[in-house]
């Protein structure tokens, strides 16, 4: 990558620490700007957000699709809600269900990786059949068949998105765990004694979980694209939630007269799961390196 | 190779049982009675009772599923709740708009991710690179229902380039009658030369098929600059450019074609993906494929028709891991040692 500092510049200030940190990459380190802003948006957003009632059941029929203007940057829905202030609480919705299903597909698919991993053997081939079966079904057909059959929420939501990612991550820490544990120091516990699930948690677990870290980052978009898919659907949060999926749906009707009910929740779900790709993509490319 | 082909076919059997089990659990758990869904809420007694025996509920768990396998392999899928047809025929009816439409999606797709994967790798660090990476990343991150709806407004209701929904003008069924054989419109129009209905389909195809073509474009982009690139950087590079080829050359003439392979294997995974992603696009274009068919039997909790779709496009999948795995065997023997 080429550096474009200012020939001038001192060569310690072409290369601050963030940079260093995110890799070289400046796409990068635009995802992970872009990233912090969203995430900053959802933290603040009751404080932010211009009209901060209008993120629930607030109604102003009076003010119903008003055009974007100074008093709403983003125009007013059908029942006269801020678009604005409830993308800014979409966030929050949007960023929840992406920790909730990469911390819990993350912590299941690292635990069984680890297992499959280290013990091997049948052990090993019975984890990976397993995974097989549920990678035999593209993520968003097995969140929509288990959408259907639980009850529309953002819970449901999580787990169904959850049930399945997970193996995408037993698959991977298994592969590493696999090799990590042919290394010497693991040799040298087992002589020492040490028992085999001590040896797990405490020497392949560690040693294993970098390439699992890469993927998570590079996967929140996906999970952000997945379940605005199944809001959009009519399978995930409901009234009066923010959630942008559901926004372009409940909006899609009015997009050739009040465009803009449509295009900012749209926006949003672009926008975020952009800066997950970029600064994933950035992170991998580092990580290989 | 004989027992590369073995195990691998061995390894696929085994998963069409887990995925044949595990659509069976997941129908399972929908709250609410099967029974009173076919039956409707005014069904007396005995009715609801012959629906009950029609659906076998009354029996144990493991023999349900020992039915539901041995209907599956004899060739009965079910009945509709929604239709009321055989689940089999809906598919044999919505499958192939569906596949007309996403293999249109993929054929955009290759002609333009593939061209300007090769141009990033070309001008790698450059500004034509960076371009290609952010629109590529642009494509994989959009959301699919949201550009559907987007180009719909635009061109369709706005500009009327294009027709808003559909598969082809059905006012023409009238004036020039369309021969079914093999249930894709624009294939059947084109082999009975039926040009008006041909023309009408094409063009109610462009935009679905543009939507859809967005992330294959995007990822195929990808994945062929970081392939071309690590090619070029191969000893074989090295030498062809000692002998004076040029960089265009080197990256076209040589590495491309090794530096396809794992592209190819991306293709066949993203056929199933897209065909899932087809969904929502079909529901934006009311496309009659295998997504409106999901679509319709999700609003009536149809279960043997989601159950039906689940494991038909479960089962391409599977498919078309599988000829990728056997293809790539045939060219490259390593493959065959894993």
């Amino acid at each position: 990558m080429t550096v474009s500092a200012s020939p001038e510049a001192p060569p310690v200030l072409r290369r601050t620490a963030l940079r260093h940190l995110a890799g070289v990459d400046r796409l990068a380190m635009v995802g992970a700007v872009l990233l912090a802003l969203i995430v900053l948006a959802a933290l603040l957003a009751p404080l932010i957000a211009p009209y901060p009632d209008d993120g629930g059941s607030a109604t102003h029929p009076l003010d119903a699709l008003l055009p974007p203007s100074g008093a709403h940057w983003f125009g007013t829905d059908q029942v006269g809600r801020d678009v604005l202030s409830r993308v800014l609480y979409g966030a929050r919705t949007s960023l929840l269900i992406a920790v909730a299903v990469l911390v819990i597909s993350g912590v299941v698919g690292v635990v069984l990786g680890v297992v499959a991993g280290y013990a091997g053997g049948w052990v090993r081939d019975v984890i990976m059949r397993v995974t097989d079966v549920f990678l035999a079904f593209p993520a968003l057909l097995l969140s929509l068949a288990l959408a259907v059959v639980l009850q529309p929420s953002v819970t449901t939501v999580i787990v169904s998105i959850a049930v399945t990612w997970w193996p995408w991550y037993t698959r991977l820490t298994a592969s590493v765990a696999a090799s990590v544990s042919t290394r010497g120091f693991v040799d040298a516990a087992r002589c020492l004694g040490v028992p085999a699930p001590v040896i797990a948690i405490r020497h392949v677990l560690p040693n294993s979980l970098t390439p699992v870290l890469v993927q998570l980052s590079l996967d929140g978009g996906g999970v952000i694209l997945t379940a605005a898919a199944l809001s959009y659907l009519g399978l995930g949060a409901h009234e009066p939630t923010s959630e942008w999926g559901l926004m372009v749906q409940q909006g899609q009707s009015l997009f050739t007269t009040d465009w803009w009910v449509v295009t900012f929740p749209g926006l949003a779900i672009l926008v975020t799961a952009f800066a997950f790709n970029v600064l994933g993509e950035g992170l991998r490319a580092r990580l290989a390196r | 190779m004989l027992r590369y082909l073995t195990r691998r076919l061995g390894q696929a059997v085994l998963v069409v049982a887990g995925v044949v089990v595990l659509t069976f659990v997941i129908m399972r758990l929908v709250p609410g009675d099967p029974a009173v869904a076919y039956a409707g809420p005014r069904a007396s007694p005995a009715e609801l009772a012959a629906a009950r025996a029609q659906f076998g509920l009354d029996d144990s768990l493991p023999v349900q599923l020992w039915k539901y396998v041995r209907d599956l392999a004899g060739g009965n899928w079910g009945v509709s709740l929604h239709t009321r047809q055989p689940v089999r025929d809906d598919l044999f009816q919505a499958f192939p708009a569906s596949l007309e439409l996403v293999g249109a999606a993929l054929i955009i797709a290759i002609v333009v991710g593939i061209p300007l994967g090769v141009g990033a790798a070309r001008f790698k660090g450059k500004f034509p690179d960076l371009s290609i990476r952010v629109s590529s990343m642009l494509a994989v991150s959009i959301p699919v229902f949201w550009l559907a709806l987007a180009l719909q407004t635009v061109f369709a209701s706005g500009l009327g380039w294009f027709p808003v929904a559909g598969e082809y003008d059905s006012a023409l069924d009238k004036t020039s009658p369309l021969h079914v054989y093999t249930n894709i419109t624009a294939v059947d129009a084109l082999i009975t030369g039926n040009w008006p209905i041909l023309l009408s389909a094409l063009a109610h195809l462009v935009l679905p098929a543009l939507v859809i073509a967005a992330y294959p474009a995007g990822v195929i982009a990808q994945m062929t600059r970081a392939s071309l690139i690590e090619e070029s950087a191969r000893d074989h590079a090295r030498l062809e450019r000692a002998l004076g080829f040029g960089e265009t050359s080197v990256l076209t003439r040589f590495a491309l074609r090794p530096a396809l392979n794992p592209v190819l294997s991306l293709i066949a995974l993203v056929f199933a993906y897209s065909i899932v992603n087809g969904f929502l696009v079909e529901a934006v274009f009311n496309w009659p494929g295998l997504g409106r068919y999901a679509a319709d039997s999700i609003r009536s909790l149809d279960t043997p028709s989601i159950a039906g779709v689940t494991l038909l496009v479960a089962v391409l999948y599977v498919v078309a891991n599988l000829a990728v795995d056997l293809i790539q065997g045939v060219i490259d023997p390593r493959m065959r040692a894993r």
